[in-house]
């Protein structure tokens, strides 16, 4: 926890937050109304409405167990995946409530990426990595794939890296190139939003910080909503910050500068500032 | 603003022959995952319904469309308490006590052989062997329990038979024939000392060290610990194993009918030739038995006893191995 | 181990070395000296039985002359000096090819079901429980199972279809229980992103989970087969031929196999068809041997590519 003394420093001390919002023009992709969800018994989201704009980077930030991984796989419906879990309440993409009858998960989720916590390419070659969701959302045949592959590799960094070993193995890469090669495979069939579930927790600071500056550039083409319980990576990459605390409630959700100089809740501030969580 | 931008389609049309895909694959393997569960049930019908055929003269099928009705053929009295098996011969005898009693006595004296030996093996290796012994001892039975049946039944022909039990029997002054009770045992036994061995191995290296070390400071030497401590705490893991090699015993057939013979015979001279249920159905398949006739049935009829006598070994063995989980678990 | 903290206790002083262990010392000796002695009891078994398969491989060549060539090449026979192993070892191989199709298509199957798609609820949980039943029919009451249902029942008669079926169903629960084990050993991880990049539940499954499954699916379904292959009560309950003259050349055949032939030549009296016994044994050993290399070999090369995988 000594990472979130020293955020609390680096912030208070020199402010990095990014001031620029544009909030005027930004249109809301995701929408959460009242979204309850469940595990069981348990609770793991209360009540969370949040309206998330399109192509500016999104931090969800909180203590662990605070539903914020769960916030993030509920716009994708991984949380179907879970038979325990059930969902209440509305959350819109676009407008349309994915919640609806006549959705299928599997439709929503070729437009909503998704990147996990430690790196999960599959046991196949860096191309077919990358390929993969192209070729599985039946996409391969109607573009120039190599051109789509190249492209998201260069989109995530990774195409210096490795044009000249495609067909080996992706698991032959460090975990660093790994995160950014699943970063590739989640933004090769052009998604609109880019889901990251504390991507860079498992990697070492100078891959993270590769991604951090790489996830920046993602937000020019994709709206991308990150969980992260660094604060001090909320702080520097993300333009909108949401803040979930203990029992699934959303406490705060505004501009990242806002919620790191002058958050309007006490609890928040004590959980910038350190005293909380 | 959000009213000028169009919902989007997320009901996945363009997905419509890949969910028809998922939901035919799901059909095909739920029908391929029952075929298991039916296989059993199969079982259970063919087997009842041809030894209907055999007790009652007429088979379940043939009397619930009315065509038949029961009529009892073989007595279920005399089955299970005559002393003559001759249900191919004229007049036949349905006495099936020799063939049950051959099944029991190879499996007591195989259990006899294989029981200690297995445990001694477990105990050996668990406790005593030193890492390079234990690689090498444990292929080796691994080998053992891989040979086919079949090759036991040689064994037993050209070599345990003629020299072993031969040499013993001359001993006595006896003269040992083709088969024998012995040679069963022998054969039967040392195939089966490997699920022992292995098994309860496993169930001993799974009883925690602090156990052992607990007695070794009390002054225990290596031999109170292996009885007094391992024994007792592995011992319903043990008991499993032992379960499992009795259970292959009842349904060991190849090398059990090269060894033991095909003479039905209520007899305790472990140098006579005696005939074991599965050795019945082997013999059978030696002649040529016409579909629907006494002995046709009678195939059924001793496959049922077999099939309930394992399944009662199985259930048991179940049933010891989730205690064992449940105590180290 | 003991010997040696006993050996250190002696040396320490006059006061421990006053209690008289010589008794308890003796006790320990015999103790170890059954155990290596039992446990050397499957080892000299083995041995004696791997000895006198190839003594009387050596009196077929010897007093019988039975040459390697006319032993692989000729049909079964009534005359121990025209019968060969050929029409066996053909029957065999067919056996082989539908019990493969069979096994791998059902083992697979049921394993995906069972851990892809079931619900957790009580049929799946019979269906598992009944795995470990299945495990435990004996052979024979398979054979009777396939001569009622299959050989009589649906007419096919005693042909190889009917054997292999009888040999699929004995061993198919092997293939299912190393399936779901291959099958659950693939992360979730992995599935997560193969459903996050928009897949399908069968596409994540044929193009994530079943290639990575794979190598332990082929491992046991060795396994399976080379019990398969050695197993003689189910097919002599279907009918299987003890000798049979000519070659099959389709599922649709009568049959005999490499045990079943064995199994005769090992009941008929005359020495010779004893010392062929021998020669067949050699021959299933050898195939048995050839197949654990293989499973082997797979599970090596399996082993470390989960090494990789394990970042």
């Amino acid at each position: 926890m000594s990472t979130q003394d020293d955020t609390h420093k680096l912030i208070s001390t020199e402010v990095q937050v990014d001031e620029q919002t544009h909030e005027d023009t930004a249109e809301t992709v995701v929408s959460a109304e009242k979204l309850n969800v469940y595990y069981g018994e348990e609770k793991a989201l209360s009540d969370v409405s949040a309206e998330i704009p399109e192509r500016r980077v999104t931090a969800i930030i909180g203590p662990s167990g605070c539903g914020k991984s769960t916030f993030l796989r509920s716009i994708n419906r991984m949380n179907d995946r879970i038979s325990m879990c059930q969902v209440e309440g509305t959350l819109r993409f676009n407008g349309k409530n994915v919640y609806d009858d006549d959705v299928d998960p599997v439709a929503l989720r070729r437009r909503i990426g998704q990147v996990f916590q430690s790196p999960n390419p599959f046991p196949k070659s860096i191309y077919d990595n990358v390929a993969y969701g192209l070729r599985v959302q039946g996409k391969a045949d109607k573009v120039d794939l190599d051109k789509q592959v190249e492209r998201a590799l260069k989109q995530a960094a990774l195409w210096d890296e490795v044009k000249d070993q495609l067909d080996s193995s992706g698991l032959d890469l460090s975990g660093g190139q790994q995160q950014r090669l699943c970063i590739a495979r989640a933004i090769a069939p052009d998604p609109e939003v880019i889901l990251m579930d504390e991507p860079t927790s498992a990697l070492d600071p100078v891959a993270a910080a590769k991604i951090e500056d790489l996830i920046e550039d993602l937000a020019q083409n994709y709206t991308v909503i990150i969980v992260t319980h660094n604060m001090q990576q909320a702080a520097r990459i993300s333009d909108k910050t949401a803040v979930f605390l203990t029992g699934g409630k959303l406490v705060e959700f505004d501009d990242t500068a806002t919620i790191f100089e002058d958050p309007e809740d006490q609890r928040v501030e004590d959980y910038i500032t350190g005293k909380f969580g | 603003m959000s009213t000028e931008i169009q919902e989007p389609d997320l009901s996945g049309d363009e997905l419509r022959g890949d969910r028809a895909t998922d939901r035919r694959v799901k059909r095909v393997l739920f029908g391929c995952a029952s075929i298991t569960v039916l296989t059993t049930i199969a079982l259970f019908v063919v087997l009842f319904d041809n030894a209907a055929g055999y007790f009652y003269g007429a088979r379940i099928w043939e009397v619930l469309i009315g065509q038949e009705s029961f009529r009892q053929t073989v007595s279920l009295s005399e089955f299970f308490s005559g002393t003559r098996w001759a249900p191919v011969r004229s007049p036949p005898a349905h006495g099936a006590l020799p063939i049950i009693w051959g099944t029991l006595v190879i499996t007591i004296g195989a259990a006899f052989v294989s029981i200690p030996i297995g445990t001694a093996t477990a105990l050996y290796l668990s406790e005593y062997a030193k890492p390079t012994t234990r690689n090498r001892l444990k292929p080796i039975l691994e080998v053992l329990a891989g040979i086919p049946t079949i090759v036991y039944g040689f064994f037993a022909v050209s070599f345990i038979t003629p020299i072993v039990v031969g040499a013993l029997g001359s001993l006595f002054g006896i003269s040992v024939g083709r088969y024998s009770m012995m040679a069963g045992w022998i054969v039967v036994g040392t195939m089966t000392i490997p699920m022992v061995s292995s098994i309860s191995e496993d169930a001993m290296q799974a009883v925690p060290d602090d156990l052992r070390n607990g007695a070794y400071a009390l002054g225990a030497t290596k031999y109170e610990v292996s009885l007094r401590i391992v024994l007792p705490a592995a011992l319903s893991g043990i008991l499993a194993s032992y379960i499992l090699a009795i259970s292959r015993a009842i349904g060991e057939t190849m090398a059990v009918s090269l060894a033991a013979g095909f003479q039905p015979q209520l007899t305790a001279n472990p140098f006579s030739e005696i005939m074991t249920m599965t050795a019945y159905m082997v013999s059978l398949a030696r002649g040529t038995t016409a579909v629907g006739s006494v002995e046709y049935q009678s195939l059924f009829a001793v496959g049922l006893i077999l099939f309930i006598m394992t399944l009662t070994a199985n259930l048991i063995n179940d049933y010891l191995k989730r205690r064992f989980q449940e105590v180290y678990r | 181990m003991s010997t040696d903290t006993e050996r250190g206790s002696e040396a320490i002083g006059q006061s421990i070395t006053d209690v008289d262990l010589s008794s308890e010392k003796f006790k320990n000796r015999v103790f170890y000296a059954t155990l290596v002695a039992a446990s050397s009891f499957g080892v000299i078994m083995l041995v004696f039985l791997f000895a006198d398969i190839f003594y009387e491989g050596i009196i077929g060549q010897q007093r019988f002359g039975i040459e390697i060539s006319r032993f692989l090449g000729n049909t079964g026979s009534q005359t121990p000096g025209n019968a060969g192993f050929y029409s066996a070892i053909v029957a065999s191989i067919w056996l082989m090819l539908l019990t493969t199709a069979f096994i791998l298509f059902l083992g697979i199957s049921t394993a995906l079901y069972l851990v892809e798609y079931a619900p957790d609820n009580r049929t799946t949980r019979l269906i598992e429980a009944n795995l470990a039943n299945l495990a435990g029919v004996p052979s024979v009451v398979y054979g009777i199972l396939i001569l009622a249902l299959i050989v009589n029942g649906a007419g096919l008669g005693s042909v190889i279809l009917a054997g292999a079926i009888a040999l699929s169903a004995l061993v198919v629960p092997i293939v299912i229980v190393a399936s779901i084990e291959a099958i659950r050993a693939v992360p979730d991880g992995m599935r997560d992103g193969s459903a996050a990049a928009g897949a399908t539940q069968w596409q994540t499954i044929r193009r994530v989970v079943l290639p990575q499954a794979i190598p332990g699916i082929m491992t046991g379904t060795i396994l399976a087969l080379a019990r398969a292959v050695g197993e003689t009560a189910p097919l002599l309950m279907v009918g299987a031929l003890f000798t049979d003259t000519s070659v099959p050349s389709g599922p649709f055949d009568s049959f005999s196999s490499m045990p079943v032939q064995i199994y005769n030549w090992t009941y008929l009296p005359q020495r010779e068809f004893l010392a062929l016994a021998a020669m067949g044994i050699i021959v299933l050993l050898l195939v048995l041997l050839a197949m654990q290399a293989v499973a082997v070999y797979i599970r090596r090369k399996y082993e470390r590519d989960v090494s990789l995988t394990g970042v």
